[in-house]
């Protein structure tokens, strides 16, 4: 017997005393699934749950986010290179040009080696979740690979207001689609910490050591 | 400036390796029992003063954040069912997952137990002709030893979470399985990156401070190199979707994204009953395990995957579902609910004989009250180790409020106490003489109380004694096993009269 059917063996022999063989039946879920909270400002709980993790966050009008995402950039230090990805808004590329920063598309995608070169990467996002302070990348174009936002040390995100939902439930819903057609999802709560010295909370480990959110208002 | 791999023999008990030797095997046995373990470990006083501290941190960010959520106890309720229904529908989530995964492109692989598992993970890093694979922080891996095997083989294995780096780096064993290394205060951490880190690649800088985000920033330089030449990674997963084939990681540093993202192969070693039947599930355990584990609103990164992703991260994925011993938990229909677990720790972070024992006195992986309800069951009850292990615990029962898909833990805790009980009667001589002498006094004790006439008897024996010392207390008497209680107790003397003597004599055969 190869390793596969012993294993469903042992289950099935482990498992006869439960008679129903349909799940659903024998053991009902009763939660409702994909509510959200009552929240009086989204938008507001949603800066200030971002900013309880040590990220800055500001708002811009949307004729102003090339200039916001300028602006980002040189308030997290980075000073030469930033990569974007393929689908990010051609006015905030030609911004960053006009500002003096080097801008790397990645296509062709850029080498491990070169990403760690890079000082920033801009992206979009998802979808925000304001009880949790959480932004959920679901890597379309306008956000790239994952690689991208996880190894230049700063990240400027932008994200829109009708694209923050009061909570956890709401947003694992509106990405269903993308995991369903395969897309990876990644989900950024501040900036990458670690709690592992004393418990003490150490903001930077690996990921992008500064993450700074525009959220873009109508 | 890359550094390369080497053999090295300083600190490694005199042997040339390519990682830092652990002072105890994975496994555990041949260890001392817990009973005898924790005394050394309460002669720590550092590492006492570093787990008080640090429990009493994290059991209050994680109350101050499940305080935040009002429908706790229906999230607590949803989780609960939904495991449940993974557990007693195992054989058909399991078939569901491989199908869902295969689509996706993963070559999914069954493991028996963890020798067989390691064995499918040196066999890939072999074939893609690399001698250092990445690891993400994994107990399962733990569990299996796969370190070891790897070392064996001549094969690195690199931990990239700054804990398990602490611990790997200290020639240690890992004492949480959220924060692995809190039996170390940062002095400790300092030593260990200065003395150790240049022997395994960069090294620490020389004027490093005790300062946790310098500690961090040299680990993130020591590891970088590592990330980026890495071309097989090995992870475990916190879920698998059954319905979508994706895998699920919560971390907190992003090393964990650097090995799902950066290296050409992946191979994730999961346990069986780690799945969840839908997508749509995690919204549940989203919730609920940030604020369980770390006492976060989310904790800084969750990976979500479902298979390769043309361009995007490794093109080559495996995913080996292991049993090792999870078939035995489930065969029990008292102790199976302990596979609901999700190994957010909060049992243990609540847990006072842990917080005052360490997690290196209870002989497995899996300390405090998951601990001892799964290490047992998934061993078999034959290791002293594994026997004494139920026994590490005040029946209190604060884990059983605080796990966030409700394991009883105490009852599975005195069931299994039973099922040691039954192990230990079977065994026709048992090797241990204090369970020898245990068995001897229950024998005794089951004589005199089965019978009135033994009873009496006895009665009438102590009576003698009280006789004979006549109202003297009895004092500190070299008699083995009593002496340790006559030491710093008087015991009274045995009274002159029995009570059953005493009712003979004041009352009259009417009234009794």
């Amino acid at each position: 017997m190869d390793a596969k059917q012993e294993v469903l063996a042992r289950i099935r022999q482990a498992t006869t005393d439960i008679t129903e063989k349909d799940p659903l039946v024998d053991t009902p879920v009763t939660w409702t699934y994909g509510g959200g909270i009552e929240m009086d400002d989204v938008v507001g709980t949603f800066q200030e749950k971002v900013e309880d993790y040590q990220a800055t966050v500001v708002r811009a009008a949307h004729a102003d986010l090339p200039t916001a995402v300028v602006d980002g950039l040189k308030a997290t230090g980075a000073a030469e290179s930033v990569v974007v990805p393929v689908g990010l808004d051609k006015d905030w590329v030609k911004a960053i040009e006009s500002a003096g920063l080097t801008v790397h598309v990645d296509d062709p995608q850029l080498s491990n080696a070169q990403l760690d070169k890079t000082d920033a990467v801009v992206t979009a996002a998802a979808v925000g979740v304001a009880d949790t302070g959480t932004i959920v990348l679901d890597h379309e174009d306008d956000q790239g690979r994952r690689a991208l936002s996880l190894v230049p040390d700063r990240h400027v995100c932008v994200i829109r207001t009708d694209q923050i939902v009061s909570d956890v439930p709401e947003a694992v819903q509106r990405v269903k689609q993308a995991v369903h057609a395969g897309r990876p999802l990644t989900w950024i709560s501040g900036g990458s910490a670690t709690s592992d010295i004393e418990l003490s909370r150490v903001d930077g480990v690996h990921g992008p050591r500064k993450l700074y959110v525009i959220i873009a208002e109508d | 400036m890359s550094t390369q791999l080497r053999r090295i023999s300083e600190g490694n008990y005199g042997v040339a390796r390519l990682t830092p030797a652990p002072e105890h095997p994975g496994t555990f046995l041949g260890m001392p029992k817990f009973t005898k373990a924790v005394k050394d470990e309460l002669k720590l006083p550092v590492q006492r003063k570093n787990m008080r501290n640090a429990m009493t941190t994290i059991r209050t960010k994680r109350a101050t954040r499940v305080a935040e959520s009002p429908d706790w106890e229906d999230l607590r309720q949803a989780a609960f069912e939904i495991k449940n229904r993974v557990e007693r529908h195992l054989d058909h989530y399991l078939l569901q997952a491989e199908k869902s995964l295969t689509e996706r492109g993963v070559q999914v692989h069954w493991a028996r137990d963890g020798a067989e598992a390691n064995q499918i993970v040196a066999e890939i890093a072999k074939s893609k002709g690399v001698d250092e694979v990445v690891k993400i922080k994994s107990i399962t891996t733990q569990e299996t030893d796969l370190n070891e095997y790897l070392e064996e083989q001549g094969i690195a294995a690199w931990e990239t979470d700054l804990a398990e780096l602490i611990v790997q780096l200290g020639h240690d064993r890992p004492s949480h399985i959220v924060v692995p290394a809190i039996h170390r205060n940062r002095a400790e951490v300092r030593e260990i990156f200065l003395r150790e880190m240049k022997n395994y690649g960069r090294p620490c800088p020389e004027d490093v401070s005790s300062n946790p985000p310098d500690l961090a920033d040299a680990a993130r330089l020591h590891l970088r190199e590592k990330f980026l030449r890495a071309k097989v990674a090995v992870s475990g997963a916190n879920f698998i979707l059954a319905d979508t084939g994706s895998l699920v990681i919560v971390e907190s540093e992003g090393n964990g994204r650097m090995c799902l993202t950066l290296p050409d192969t992946l191979i994730s070693i999961v346990g069986i009953e780690k799945l969840l039947p839908t997508y749509d599930d995690l919204e549940v355990f989203l919730k609920l395990l940030p604020r369980s584990a770390t006492g976060e609103r989310m904790n800084p990164y969750n990976s979500v995957w479902s298979g390769v992703t043309p361009g995007d991260g490794p093109q080559e994925q495996h995913v080996i579902l292991m049993d090792n011993g999870r078939t035995n938990v489930l065969a029990d229909p008292v102790g199976r609910e302990v596979l609901r677990c999700i190994r957010c720790a909060s049992c243990i972070n609540v847990c006072p004989v842990y917080e005052r024992a360490g997690g290196h006195a209870y002989g497995s992986v899996y300390p405090g009250p998951i601990g001892i309800t799964l290490t047992p069951q998934l061993r078999g009850m034959q290791d002293p180790v594994d026997r004494a292990m139920p026994y590490a615990c005040s029946l209190c029962g604060a884990c059983n409020e605080v796990c966030p898909v409700k394991i009883p833990f105490t009852d599975i805790i005195i069931h299994v106490r039973n099922k040691v009980v039954s192990a230990e009667k079977a065994d026709r001589f048992p090797k241990d003489p204090e369970v020898l002498g245990e068995m001897a006094l229950m024998k005794t004790a089951a004589w005199v109380l089965g019978d009135y006439k033994h009873f009496e008897s006895i009665m009438y024996g102590s009576r003698g004694v009280g006789r004979v010392l006549h109202h003297k207390a009895i004092g500190p008497l070299p008699v083995p096993v009593a002496e340790r209680w006559l030491k710093y107790r008087d015991v009274q003397a045995p009274p002159t009269q029995t009570f059953r003597d005493w009712w003979k004599q004041n009352r009259t055969e009417s009234e009794r």
